[in-house]
């Protein structure tokens, strides 16, 4: 049985005039227990509504889901025992320390009162704060919420773990943290729906990834399937000055398919020797006179397979 | 049930105490109101028709008792409306709690700080001259009373919140609030104010809530007083309470 399972879930908003708006339009995903599952997707998409659906916070207004085995629409309490919950901005009372954070959390989800406390102390080093337990969470950095969030949703060990965009706003360093943890739960067995708009997060964490655009799952798989799907690796180009761009352009198409470029070059093109092709392309635009400041060559991305799947790059892909 | 509303009746009070922003108007602003009130308008113990008292500060501390727990109950509003926007209400929400220990832990605070409240009059009374009528078991009528009065006003507060859904609005809730109590009898007696907030104040709860507090402070043991005290704020507590646990589950259905 699957942790999680959606079929065709929708949710739309109603308007005040006309159609509603369809912020999640048809969503069909299964998740493996045990499985780290990674929603891509840029803002907007439908990830943050599809958590809420699946966390019970927002009823479904098509199809049904599953978490755990019970049904969010009609078991919506047996779902909530089940599951852990860290939403997208780390909801905790500032005026509280992280130990009574923790306290009332275990007390919330029904910790026997004799346990309480040795389980709070256990979460607050698992997740490095337990020199920092007795300070109120509004002292605490960006990160440190972050982690205390996690500890609160990990409190009565959910077979379900939901982590709405864990890291956004974190600084490198958090993240990384974060990510560790992240490693860890998936090592103990715990499964993940974790939700993202970084796609090296998603590389490096998820054993599979759902790409959201627009309410709607446009690829699936493992990263490495995903990417060896859409995949050659392609030159990014920049130009020393904007004189030469279309003669650049003429050029590269000689030795393959041009691509949408990102904001941080001129022109792409695929390349699909990798760098092997490299060497030509340089002497051809070097005879051409066209003066490149930098060549960068990349290998397929998730952003590729975005790229591939709706003509659009992701927010904040390089 | 009990369990967790209790944990988050706690942490409602420790957040009361750790935020002395809200804390402090509570109990300053009647006070100073009280102190205003009574220096200023000790003569109208005087007209025709005042009830006899020993002073005008035994007649007024029952209105800054009131005034207070409704003041409490718009900070419990607005701490319930900052939960919300700072997303811990959903954290709540979707632990495996009885949603009505939300409001109940909430409402349950206010409770307690009402006991607080009535405490903190009476000893500034006692201390500038006040006398109990009804002597020691009057203080404990009293507490009792402020107990429900803030009850009857947190969930009206909690209400709001639950609607309004932000603390600004609530925040802007309070001047109504501050002409429902001037509506009443919780200032000058009934019969010496004019039409028709005579009229209102006999049809307002808060009179009665108001009179029953006053009773044992100013005049003694009238049971009847009392008693229609601790009626109308107990039916104005579950009131505002099951409207606060109905739009809740009404906020819960709405998202879904």
């Amino acid at each position: 049985m699957p942790a999680i399972e959606t079929v065709d879930l929708q949710r739309e908003y109603p308007a005040r005039r006309g159609p509603g708006l369809r912020a999640v339009d048809g969503i069909d995903l299964a998740v493996a227990p045990g499985e780290v599952y990674g929603f891509l997707g840029p803002n907007g998409a439908g990830k943050t509504t599809t958590v809420r659906m699946l966390v019970t916070l927002l009823q479904p207004t098509g199809g049904r889901a599953t978490v755990a085995g019970y049904d969010v629409a009609t078991q919506p309490a047996e779902v909530r025992k089940r599951i852990g919950v860290a939403l997208q901005a780390a909801a905790l009372d500032l005026l509280m320390t992280g130990r009574e954070m923790l306290l009332l959390a275990a007390t919330l989800h029904g910790i026997p009162p004799a346990d309480v406390a040795d389980r709070g102390a256990d979460l607050l080093e698992r997740v490095g704060l337990s020199a920092a337990a007795d300070r109120r969470v509004g002292t605490y950095s960006g990160g440190m919420q972050r982690r205390l969030d996690l500890a609160m949703a990990l409190i009565h060990e959910p077979e379900v773990l939901f982590l709405d965009e864990p890291t956004t706003g974190l600084d490198p360093t958090s993240r990384l943290t974060l990510w560790d943890e992240v490693r860890r739960l998936r090592d103990e067995g715990t499964t993940v729906f974790l939700t993202t708009q970084y796609l090296e997060e998603a590389d490096q964490l998820a054993d599979r990834v759902g790409i959201i655009a627009r309410g709607k799952i446009v690829a699936e798989g493992t990263p490495a399937t995903l990417k060896a799907e859409v995949g050659v690796p392609h030159l990014d180009v920049t130009l020393a000055g904007e004189d030469h761009r279309d003669l650049a352009r003429e050029v590269l198409a000689r030795f393959g398919d041009g691509r949408p470029p990102t904001e941080e070059c001129d022109l792409s093109v695929a390349l699909p020797d990798g760098s092997a092709g490299l060497a030509p392309i340089v002497r051809a635009l070097d005879e051409a006179g066209v003066q490149v400041a930098s060549l960068d060559v990349k290998e397929p991305t998730l952003d590729d397979v975005f790229l591939a799947k709706t003509g659009e790059h992701l927010e904040g892909a390089d | 049930m009990l369990r967790p509303t209790l944990a988050l009746m706690r942490r409602a009070l420790r957040n009361a105490f750790r935020r002395p922003q809200f804390l402090a108007p509570l109990v300053v602003f009647p006070s100073l109101f009280l102190a205003v009130n009574t220096g200023g308008l000790q003569a109208t113990t005087g007209l025709p028709g005042f009830p006899e008292v020993n002073s005008f500060l035994d007649f007024q501390l029952a209105s800054a008792i009131c005034q207070s727990t409704m003041l409490g109950g718009v900070s419990a509003g607005i701490a319930m409306a900052l939960d919300i926007e700072a997303g811990f209400f959903d954290r709540l929400v979707v632990s495996p709690i009885p949603r009505t220990a939300v409001v109940l832990g909430r409402v349950g605070a206010a409770g307690v700080l009402g006991a607080l409240q009535a405490v903190w009059f009476l000893a500034i009374g006692f201390i500038f001259g006040a006398e109990m009528a009804a002597g020691v078991g009057g203080v404990l009528v009293v507490i009792a009373l402020g107990v429900i009065s803030a009850l009857a006003f947190g969930s009206f507060g909690v209400l709001i919140a639950l609607r309004a859904k932000n603390a600004s609005t609530v925040q802007g809730i309070f001047p109504l609030v501050i002409v429902g109590l001037f509506l009443s009898s919780a200032f000058f007696p009934a019969d010496l104010l004019s039409s028709p907030a005579d009229v209102i104040a006999e049809y307002n709860p808060i009179s009665y809530l108001a009179e029953g507090l006053r009773e044992p402070i100013a005049f003694g043991w009238d049971a009847q007083v009392i008693v229609e005290g601790f009626v109308a704020g107990i039916a104005l507590a579950g009131i505002g309470t099951s409207l606060a646990i109905s739009a809740l589950r009404g906020r819960l259905r709405a998202a879904r």
